[in-house]
Formats: structure tokens, C-alpha cells, sequence
């Protein structure tokens, strides 16, 4: 314990007595981790950003019915064709509804499984929105609201309103921003809707959502899905398509081709969907990995450069307190400790760096229009960037130091003081 | 009167850059409470067999006896220990840690040795530096004190841990006449009245004749003692 206490001394009076060269070593360290910090929080919160978009947004397994020719014509299965040569001309799409079979059913028994964290079901209807004389194209979806926002965080998207109004407004509609430009409506104004069977319905405008893409904001809108299912003059069963959201994204395609069996529907999961998001994350993480460790690697280099020339100095010191009974292991602690010390430090005020430039970057505007909800940079304070950055500081200082404390250790008195 | 050093048949060679007998059949002793000192001409060896005694050179053949106990072949850390507890240095040059106050330097070997508590080391510390007359520079930086005083500080800090021997390498090598008697004075009185014994390696055949013994040396024998 004394002996320690001696060492620190020791280390002390060397670090405040070159205060200027234990600074700028120290300064090294702050830069390199302020900067990992930094880095890593802003292009993580940008990754988790984009990630997000697609990820949070995009159902994992998508099924719906899809109109399709039938791949076995009755002409196939009558034995007395079996070995002919068969050509049938104008094959059309089977008649069949839009909607899922025993879509209620179906939806309890994924909501069972273990793997799946939620299902909505999508009612999606053709309209037309009219006002006056104008008529323009459009598609309602019907949705369950609650469900909708908690598993695709469907409110990112409103831009006014929210996602509860439409929820306690059975007769409400949400539209999209550019229907609501194009008719210059906005919350509390009414639209009349034309369904395909040539009813019209008049709702309420509950709010307005942006999604960020210019064809669907032009066309698209929502609704509650008894209002659409009453806008297709349907039962409660009538469901078009369901969104899986799952726990591991991972299980998405082995999950979608085995319910595209089992219940003869047609799934779409979400790696088929977006192939590329994966690859750019990974390689958004590798460089700012690389940039950071660069960073502290030349640090590390610094306070090598720094120790080696103290070392230098300091031969008489060492020289002397080996003359008077310090062992080489205690003259290797005073110089491995100010290394450490001068990695703590500068460590430490790194991090606050960090952290601050962190804070500066998340209150500077950042406006896009993919992103309406999103007024300043993400960045994501994730406490587990500053732990590996502290550590780091403390490694690479360490081995920065132990170079030349080693080669402090090994000094032999005798050879520094015949020199004289 | 026991011996407190004693060596006997120390041969030492320097293997670099050619190999060099430095050291012939070296045997003296040192009794207790004896001022001795070793003369020679420069390269004679008698630095070199300073350093044999003072434990921090371990390359050489014969044996070294401290106390009655046989050093020769001893491990580094018990070696550390006789160096920072039984035995004081003074060097021609003072190698003082400059950084460090005065008082810090004196009171270091007490420290490591680590037996007192910092207060009572001060203390002694304090004393050690009143004896040699320079305890109102206790407080200054080492590097800012004049080469006089920085001698009488590394006695006293030769003396914190109340050694048995004290050892000099020229230590009076460095200063004008008046510091060198002065230095001279102190060492004298150290072995008259505190009984410590003396082992001062010197050019200075003035400060050699006061002493009680002179083991003279040449070409790495010891001719006369």
C-alpha cells in the first residue's frame, strides 16, 4: 500500500512536471476516443435510422392472394391425355376473390406461434376520391390501427393528426399527402369516396401521413378495417392481406415458404423483398470500425513516442532510484502507470468529448421528406460505445507504455553512471 | 572489531569491446566503524569494484561478504533490499531527482524501505538535512539548489535509512575546495561520532590522507592497504 502510494508520487511529479508533454499525450487519447465515440453514436443512429425504414416498416412476411393462372389445367389431370402432346390457348386467371381464405383463422393460429410477434390484417379496396366533377384514382387500406402502430410504427409517418384519431374515428380517414394537397383538405374537412360498385361514402379527414414516396402519398390512404370493409360491402372475414412481424428477421423466409404451403396462400418475406439493406449496414459498420481504431491506434503511437523520449530522460532517475533499492518491476510500474494515467485521463475527457459532440449532432436539424417525423440527426447513445472506448484507451495505452517501461525495467545503473 | 565488507579473490573482465581482465585477485575488508578509501589512477579499476560492492554489479567471480553475510549470488530483491536499507550512496554526480523537492529526495529510500510512517520519515528527513546545515532548502525544487548543497543532500539522503556503510564514488570530485573540505568534514564526522564506517573511492590525495585507511590500487590489483 505504502509502496504504491510511493509509485504514484513518483508518477505524479513526473506527469505535473512536463505538463505540457503529458497534455498533449493525454490530448491524443481525447481526440481518438471523443472521435470513436462520435463516430460510432452518429453512424449507428443513422444505420439504426435507415435500418429502421425498412426493417420497422416492412412486414416481415407479407401474405396475400395472388391472382394467378392455375399450373394445373383440367386438362392435365385427365388420364386419357396423360401421354399427348397438349396445347390449350388463352389460359385466363382463375375466378377466384381477392381475399384470403379463412384469413380469421389463420391469423389466430400465427398469433399462437412462439416466433411471431404480431399480425395485422389489411383490407385494401379501390376508390375513387372526388370532389366536384374531379375524380382521381385512389387505393384505401384498412387497418387495424392499434395493431398497425405498434408492430410498423405506422405513426412516423403521420405528419398531422395521429394515428389515434383514426382509431376513435370509425368514419375517418387518413390521407395521403398528396391526395390532401391536390384537394387542399386537411383535418376536420370531409372527402368524398367512390367505391369500384359505384357507392359513395363521405368521411372524415383525421389526418394526413407522408410516406415519403411521391406515388403512394398520391394515391394511397387509410382507413379503420370495418370501414373498408363496409366501403366493399363485406363481412368481418374479409381480409386481403396479413403482416407477420416476427422476433428473429432471420426466420422470415423459412417461416413464409412453409405457410405459403400450409395454407395455400402467397407470402413474400422480407430478405426476398430487400436484399441490398443488409449489405450496406454492414459495410457502413466496418468503416466507421476502421476509422475509429485508426484513430486510437495513432494515439497509441503518441504516447509510445512520448514515453520513449521521457525514458530517455529520465536514465539518471532511473539510474538513481535503482542505486538506492527500487527494483526494475517497481521503475517498469512508474512508467506503465503514467501510460495508463495519461490514457485514463485523456480517456475520460474523450468520452465527455464524445458525448458532447454526440449531443451538438442530435440538435442539428436534419429534415428529409422519407423521414417526416424526423427533425434532427439520430444518434444513438448507446452506453455500450463509451465502455469498448474507455477500455480501448486503457489497452492501447497500456501497450503503448510497455515498450519503453520494459526497456526501463532492463536499464542497468551501473552503465548509466560510469558514463558520467 | 567485526568486519562489516569484506571480499575475497574478485576477479572481474569486461567482455566488450575486447575482453579485459579489470579486476586481479581483489581481497581487503572494511571493519566497523572504519573510513576507508580507495586511490588510484583513472581506469584502474576502482570504480568498477565500487560498484561490486555496492550490489548493483553482479558480473564478477570471488566473493562479497556484507555484514557476515554472503552476498555473492544472492537474488536481485534481496540485493534491493541491502542496497535501499544497509547501504548509503554518494556520487561524484549528485543524482538527485530533479523534479522533486529536496526533502522528497531524501525522504524516497525511507519510503521504499517503507518501515515508518510518511510523517516520522519527514521528520527524520528533516533532522538528516539539519545535520548537514541545509534544512531551509528542504522545500526547494533539487535542480534549483547549488552543487554544494546538492552533495549534502544526497548524504543525507544517504544517511535516511541509517545504513550500515555509506559508500562514495568521488564524491567531492565535483566541487570547489571549500565544498570539497566541507563534504570532507561532514563524512569525517559521520565515522567519528555516529561510528558509521566509510567507503569512498577518490582522486583527491589530500582528502585520502585524513582518512584512517587507504587501499591503493593499480591495473586492477590492490598494491598497498
Amino acid at each position: 500500500m505504502k509502496s504504491t502510494k510511493l509509485l504514484l508520487d513518483i508518477m505524479r511529479t513526473h506527469l505535473v512536471s512536463r505538463l505540457k508533454q503529458s497534455s498533449i499525450a493525454a490530448m491524443g487519447v481525447t481526440f481518438g476516443i471523443g472521435t470513436f465515440v462520435t463516430l460510432m453514436s452518429f453512424m449507428t443512429g443513422l444505420n439504426g435510422l435507415l435500418d429502421g425504414l425498412i426493417l420497422n416498416r416492412t412486414p416481415h412476411i407479407h401474405i396475400y392472394n395472388e391472382i394467378e393462372v392455375s399450373e394445373n389445367q383440367i386438362l392435365d389431370r385427365d388420364s386419357n391425355f396423360a401421354d399427348k402432346f397438349k396445347i390449350i390457348r388463352s389460359i385466363k386467371p382463375r375466378t377466384s376473390q381477392q381475399r384470403i381464405h379463412n384469413a380469421l383463422p389463420l391469423m389466430d393460429v400465427l398469433k399462437r406461434d412462439s416466433r411471431v410477434m404480431g399480425v395485422t390484417p389489411q383490407v385494401g379496396a379501390k376508390v375513387f376520391y372526388i370532389a366536384n366533377s374531379v375524380e382521381i384514382n385512389g387505393l384505401v387500406n384498412g387497418i387495424d390501427v392499434y395493431e398497425e402502430s405498434r408492430l410498423f410504427n405506422f405513426n412516423e409517418y403521420i405528419t398531422e393528426g395521429t394515428a389515434y384519431d383514426l382509431y376513435k374515428n370509425k368514419q375517418g380517414i387518413l390521407l395521403g399527402a398528396g391526395i390532401a394537397k391536390k384537394f387542399s383538405l386537411k383535418p376536420g374537412d370531409r372527402i368524398q369516396i367512390s367505391t369500384a360498385a359505384g357507392d359513395i361514402f363521405s368521411l372524415k379527414v383525421t389526418g394526413i401521413f407522408q410516406s415519403g414516396l411521391a406515388e403512394i402519398d398520391n394515391v394511397q390512404s387509410y382507413v379503420n378495417l370495418g370501414m373498408a370493409q363496409q366501403l366493399l360491402g363485406t363481412g368481418r372475414d374479409y381480409i386481403t392481406d396479413l403482416n407477420v412481424k416476427l422476433y428473429d428477421l432471420e426466420l422470415s423466409p423459412q417461416m413464409a415458404e412453409s405457410i405459403k404451403q400450409n395454407y395455400d396462400v402467397s407470402t413474400l418475406d422480407i430478405e426476398r423483398a430487400n436484399a441490398q439493406f443488409e449489405t450496406g449496414t454492414s459495410i457502413r459498420n466496418m468503416i466507421t470500425y476502421s476509422v475509429s481504431i485508426t484513430l486510437l491506434i495513432v494515439a497509441g503511437f503518441g504516447i509510445y513516442n512520448i514515453l520513449n523520449m521521457l525514458i530517455y530522460e529520465k536514465m539518471n532517475d532511473i539510474a538513481i532510484l535503482k542505486a538506492t533499492g527500487f527494483s526494475g518491476t517497481d521503475v517498469q510500474k512508474i512508467f506503465i502507470g503514467q501510460a495508463i494515467i495519461i490514457g485514463l485521463v485523456g480517456g475520460i475527457i474523450g468520452l465527455l468529448l464524445g458525448y458532447l459532440f454526440s449531443v451538438l449532432i442530435s440538435k442539428t436539424p436534419f429534415e428529409t421528406d422519407a423521414l417526416p417525423t424526423v427533425k434532427t440527426f439520430p444518434v444513438n447513445f448507446e452506453p455500450a460505445f463509451y465502455v469498448i472506448a474507455i477500455v480501448f484507451a486503457l489497452v492501447s495505452t497500456f501497450l503503448a507504455g510497455f515498450l519503453p517501461s520494459l526497456k526501463a525495467k532492463k536499464i542497468d545503473p551501473v552503465e548509466i553512471i560510469r558514463k558520467q | 572489531m567485526t568486519d562489516i565488507l569484506e571480499v575475497k579473490n574478485i576477479n572481474k573482465y569486461f567482455r566488450k569491446p575486447v575482453l579485459f581482465h579489470v579486476l586481479r585477485d581483489i581481497s581487503f575488508s572494511v571493519a566497523k566503524g572504519e573510513f576507508v578509501s580507495i586511490m588510484g589512477k583513472s581506469g584502474c579499476g576502482k570504480s568498477t569494484l565500487l560498484y561490486i560492492l555496492s550490489t548493483m554489479d553482479t558480473d564478477y567471480e570471488g566473493e562479497l561478504l556484507f555484514n557476515g553475510e554472503l552476498l555473492t549470488g544472492q537474488s536481485p530483491k534481496r540485493l534491493e533490499k541491502v542496497r535501499n536499507a544497509d547501504i548509503g550512496f554518494v556520487f561524484q554526480f549528485h543524482y538527485l531527482l530533479p523534479e522533486f523537492s529536496v526533502l522528497d529526495n531524501v525522504m524516497l529510500p525511507a519510503r521504499k524501505l517503507g518501515i515508518k510512517s510518511y510523517d516520522e520519515i519527514m521528520e527524520d528527513a528533516l533532522y538528516k538535512l539539519e545535520l548537514l546545515d541545509i534544512k531551509d532548502q528542504a522545500f526547494k525544487k533539487a535542480s534549483r539548489i547549488s552543487g554544494g548543497q546538492k552533495q549534502r543532500v544526497a548524504i543525507a539522503r544517504a544517511l535516511i535509512n541509517d545504513p550500515k556503510i555509506i559508500m562514495g564514488d568521488e564524491p567531492t570530485g565535483n566541487l570547489d575546495s571549500k565544498n570539497s573540505e566541507n563534504v570532507f568534514k561532514i563524512l569525517r564526522s559521520l565515522s567519528d561520532e555516529k561510528l558509521l564506517s566509510l567507503l569512498v573511492v577518490t582522486h583527491d590525495q589530500d582528502f585520502a590522507r585524513r582518512t584512517d585507511r587507504i587501499i591503493e590500487m593499480e591495473d586492477g590489483k590492490v598494491v598497498s592497504q
